[in-house]
């Protein structure tokens, strides 16, 4: 772990990418690199962060203009390799966009911007970026979104859920979110994408600690 | 090369709640309007672009469409062209 490095990318308009560094360096002791979204050189970090925030402003989709950044453009063979990747909020919105996560996110079923504390059932560990959490089969970690509402297919749900891809559901769907979603990987379990933001809940002075398991997973191999 | 004028609508697909269109409809009833059955929100993108000959340009706005414009999860997609 002393050199593991977690690239946390840094997009135009993103604001949660130095939240995520202050949680994985000062609570977690993990080395992290701020990694602007032209870059397209990959090759000295060994998990990569999408943080929270408003990337080229939500212009035309949350996540659609980021998509086309070279850094997205190099996040295919990062994935390939088994490496993980973590995308938050809108790095979650990110993930699905360019095609790295199935379904969308879309406005928020009441419109409003929420911000609050949610209870999220742990539906899988797959990719084992949960299965530490004190066996507990519920956390709870704060969300801050407006387009927060996982949309799929039929299709797409019945995969999601045949192949054990949810990896969290709330509890009290605040979006009307399809099937309660608000966490997913891919097939292989190196890609995570959720709406709740885990490096907010990693300093019990800050509101609770339910996060860090997420954020310490980053080293895995 | 020929110059084109191109309105691109993208609209939710049918299946996709669309609660900014619900609100406004809601709006829409109160300011008086009667007979309302259904409102729903899209997006119209104008675009001028050259290109030798339409098909050409048809080519160039399918590609923009689905993979920038909409995002066909969640939305569809028409458009007109017009030749300048």
């Amino acid at each position: 772990m002393d050199n593991f490095t977690v690239g946390v990318v840094v997009f135009p308009g993103s604001n949660c990418d130095r939240d995520v560094s202050w949680a994985l360096e000062g609570c977690l002791d993990i080395r992290t690199k701020y990694l602007w979204h032209e870059s397209s050189d990959l090759s000295d970090v060994d998990a990569i962060v999408l943080p929270g925030g408003f990337s080229y402003g939500d212009y035309l989709r949350c996540g659609a203009i980021a998509r086309f950044s070279p850094l997205i453009n190099a996040l295919d063979e990062f994935v390939k390799s088994g490496k993980r990747v973590l995308g938050i909020c809108n790095g979650f919105q990110i993930l699905t966009e360019s095609g790295f996560l199935p379904g969308a996110l879309v406005a928020n079923k009441n419109l409003n911007f929420i911000c609050d504390d949610v209870e999220l059932e742990i539906v899988s560990s797959k990719g084992g970026w949960f299965n530490n959490v004190d066996e507990k089969q519920t956390i709870k970690l704060p969300i801050a979104h407006g387009e927060g509402r996982y949309h799929c297919d039929s299709d797409t749900l019945k995969k999601l859920v045949d192949n054990e891809l949810i990896a969290l559901r709330y509890k009290n769907n605040p979006n009307g979110s399809s099937f309660d979603i608000a966490g997913i990987t891919n097939e292989k379990g190196n890609v995570l994408g959720l709406m709740p933001h885990p490096e907010r809940a990693c300093d019990e002075t800050i509101g609770g600690t339910d996060g860090i398991f997420t954020l310490k997973s980053l080293i895995l191999k | 090369m020929d110059q084109f004028a191109v309105k691109v609508f993208v609209r939710l697909r049918p299946s996709v709640l669309d609660p900014a269109g619900e609100a406004t409809k809601s709006a829409s009833i109160k300011l008086g309007a009667e007979g309302i059955k259904s409102l729903r929100i899209g997006k119209m993108i104008e675009v001028k672009i050259e290109g030798n000959g339409e098909n050409e340009v048809r080519g160039k706005i399918d590609l923009l469409c689905d993979r920038l414009f909409a995002n066909t999860v969640i939305e569809d997609y028409e458009y007109s062209l017009e030749k300048l």
